[in-house]
């Protein structure tokens, strides 16, 4: 029997391969040779993909979810269609928060992206020396520190007898030495600091990676026409790092609006509520009040308070592209 | 596309519908056999979940376990900050036998609590002194006071004013001042001394002031009018003349430079160590720390409660049991409660609440004391407590009657008053308006 199929199969494939030339079967083997790869990279994408939409797509639909209802995160909810998102126009603290956090970008974002465009120009300037090494990596050090740690140590340098202080008192600014986190004028701002110190470090890097890009020729070009080191940084230095300071501006206004461990170390929002920002109230709201849904209704909303800020500064970046 | 994705991606299921719905019922009643409950003699595994940082509970755990061999304890310790987060959570998917509890009310009308009626009857707790346990009695509502018993205190903690022998001998006090007038004068001698008379902690999230306010509120009021409002019977209100009169002392001590300046930006913590440092004359806090003061500093720390406005009249202070509940759905209830009852009842165990402790025991009124060393703080925090008992000046603090109350009313409010940025009467009403949007919805 095998010997008498083995002929006959042999005879089938001579049979379809007069056929293989013929653009239809062409296409066809294509095709499935397309099909086989789109296997195997969904096989590869599969991992990954999952990850992402268990831990993060399913999170975040269950958040907007659970703002519907009215959950103590234990027994059962009740619908409440959109009572919570009604109550986060009617409460002053909430609306308070969110002014906080906007009064936070200044430090988080202005003065990281500024401090760093003129740092990092800085260091192009000896760029080849190991001076250069050794100041990057100072300045970026700030960055892979916990920010846990960052918020303690801050505290404790604010203090009443902290660093700061003893610092002010020793140049004969007494009147100045206060505890910065303990008063309702500079407790904001002070936490501001703390945010500025620790991505300052990120922003320099990004921006000195982009200045390495520009062509020397250009710098060349422009000192031939008797540019000072101004205009070279105006015309030429800023211009071309357009993208990496979207970039910047971008992570930074994330990290201000929602800004959450360096507040709840150095000030839980206090004194007076006058340092509370959207995360810290949502931690409240949820572990504390047991209003998982009024929380889960204010995360909702800060999410969409980033991407109408974030998303402008994406739209911006594309046009320079074009 | 987005919504039917989302409904798709969340199984379309309210949130908290568990399938088992059955093993919560809220006001299940453990049976309990013949005679009054114990931990038999087979091995048993107490499931414990205690708060980090108060070494009495384990030492009660270790004595248990020598007393009674067959039983150990699995315990496992947090901060109370993560304890009362996770309360809700801990004692419905992983009960434990014993557990530290923050605010009750709700854990025990969600039904996550067992009811203890049946034990406090087997094993004669209510024929304590009743204000032992008020204030772990839950009614429907979720208002405390009255109502089924849910929790249990391992010993009942005060507070009150303590302090630093050596610099108050500096000021000239040589006794704990008698009326308020007289300790207004030791405030102002010590400022003139150029010390610091008060750093209490009222930084971040705890509002420290809420100590001296609360007793000041004693002291020109009645304490169960305030104990009706923390247990928000109907038309209770903090707003009160006399109430105002105690914000308006506490506001006079501000204005007058009292307290340190950055009392603002102090924690607890920092408090304590200001103190036993020697850079705060006074401080307004519990008997908790009588222990560790009296190690820190052996005989330099005296204790007195906030003097009454004329001499005799009335004074308070904060008094609240150190609440350990038992799960709903705990695996060993009938242990748990002996091991509780033990704690009120046995010798050893109660010279732990006091010697580890510093507070006064739970129990009889004329059960055993052991021997304390009248030169310490904890023998003057114990005589102090048997004075608010004669006097029932007794009452919850102000910061438990919501769930809340405290992050969003008093402290930002007491912050505000310490830096000028409120008035007392302001302080009232805003505290006044968040209770009643928080019992209210």
């Amino acid at each position: 029997m095998a010997q008498r199929l083995t002929p006959q199969t042999s005879g089938r494939r001579e049979g379809t391969s007069p056929v293989l030339g013929s653009p239809e079967s062409r296409r066809r083997a294509l095709r499935a040779r397309r099909l086989r790869r789109g296997g195997m990279a969904l096989t590869l994408v599969a991992p990954a993909a999952l990850t992402y939409f268990l831990f993060v797509v399913r999170p975040i639909a269950q958040t907007v979810q659970y703002s519907f209802y009215d959950w103590d995160g234990v027994t059962p909810s009740t619908w409440v269609g959109l009572a919570n998102y009604v109550a986060l126009f009617h409460d002053p603290e909430l609306s308070g928060s969110i002014v906080n956090a906007f009064e936070l970008i200044i430090f988080f974002s202005f003065v990281p992206v500024i401090l760093g465009l003129f740092t990092a120009n800085t260091i192009r300037g000896f760029a080849t020396s190991r001076l250069a090494v050794v100041a990057r990596t100072v300045l970026f050090l700030p960055q892979i520190i916990p920010l846990v740690a960052a918020g303690i140590m801050w505290s404790w340098q604010m203090s009443t007898n902290g660093l700061v202080n003893q610092v002010f008192r020793l140049i004969g600014l007494d009147g100045i030495a206060r505890a910065w986190l303990g008063d309702f004028d500079t407790a904001l701002p002070a936490v501001g600091v703390i945010g500025a110190w620790v991505l300052f470090g990120l922003c320099m890097l990004l921006l000195l990676a982009g200045m390495t890009k520009i062509d020397p020729g250009l710098y060349e070009a422009a000192r031939i026409d008797g540019a000072g080191p101004l205009r070279e940084f105006v015309s030429i230095t800023l211009p071309s790092l357009r993208q990496e300071v979207v970039v910047c501006v971008t992570v930074t206004v994330i990290a201000a609006l929602a800004s959450f461990d360096i507040v709840y170390i150095s000030t839980q929002g206090g004194p007076g509520n006058s340092t509370l920002v959207p995360g810290l109230e949502i931690y409240y709201l949820a572990f504390f009040q047991r209003e998982v849904g009024q929380a889960s209704a204010l995360a909702v909303a800060l999410m969409a308070l980033v991407l109408a800020v974030v998303l402008p500064l994406q739209w911006l970046n594309r046009e320079g592209d074009s | 596309m987005l919504v039917g994705a989302l409904a798709v991606l969340t199984a379309c299921s309210s949130p908290g519908s568990t399938p088992d719905e059955t093993s919560s019922n809220p006001t299940t009643e453990p049976t309990v056999a013949e005679g009054a409950p114990s931990c038999g003699t087979d091995p048993v595994t107490l499931k414990a979940y205690f708060e980090t940082g108060f070494p009495m509970a384990g030492d009660l755990t270790e004595e248990f376990t020598k007393q009674f061999p067959n039983v150990t304890f699995d315990t496992r310790e947090d901060q109370f900050a993560v304890l009362t987060q996770n309360a809700p959570r801990v004692l419905a998917d992983d009960p434990p036998d014993l557990m530290r509890l923050p605010q009750m009310s709700e854990l025990a009308t969600d039904g996550l609590l067992l009811n203890l009626d049946s034990y406090a009857e087997a094993f004669g707790w209510d024929q304590w002194p009743a204000s032992q346990l008020e204030q772990m009695r839950v009614d429907d509502a979720g208002r405390r006071g009255d109502g089924p018993l849910y929790a249990m205190g391992l010993n009942f903690s005060m507070t009150g004013v303590f302090y630093n022998k050596e610099l108050a001998a500096q000021i000239g006090m040589t006794e704990a001042p008698a009326t308020l007038a007289e300790l207004d004068g030791y405030l102002q001698a010590a400022k003139d001394a150029g010390l610091t008379p008060v750093a209490q902690f009222n930084g971040g999230a705890t509002g420290g002031f809420a100590f001296p306010l609360q007793a000041l509120m004693a002291s020109y009021g009645d304490p169960a009018e305030i104990s009706a409002w923390i247990y928000q019977q109907p038309g209770a209100t903090i707003d009160t003349p006399s109430n105002l009169k105690a914000a308006e002392h506490l506001q006079s001590w501000v204005t007058s430079g009292y307290f340190a300046e950055d009392v603002n930006s102090l924690d607890y913590a920092m408090m304590m160590s200001r103190f036993i440092g020697g850079e705060s004359v006074f401080i307004f806090d519990g008997d908790w720390e009588s222990g560790n003061l009296d190690t820190q500093m052996p005989g330099n720390v005296g204790f007195f409660l906030m003097p009454p406005v004329d001499e005799g009249g009335s004074f308070g202070a904060m008094s609240a049991p150190l609440t350990y509940g038992i799960s709903a759905n705990a695996a060993n209830p009938d242990c748990a409660a002996f091991f509780l009852d033990w704690v009120a009842t046995n010798e050893q165990a109660r010279t732990i609440a006091v010697q580890i402790g510093g507070s006064h025991p739970m129990g009889p009124a004329d059960a055993f004391m052991p021997d304390v060393d009248p030169n310490t703080v904890t023998a003057q925090t114990l005589v102090a407590g048997a004075a608010i008992g004669e006097q029932n000046g007794a009452m919850d603090f102000i910061a438990n009657a919501t769930g809340s109350i405290y992050a969003k009313g008093w402290t930002p409010n007491l912050q505000k008053l310490m830096a000028g940025e409120q008035d007392p009467a302001g302080l009232l009403a805003a505290v006044q308006a968040e209770y009643e949007t928080e019992i209210g919805g």
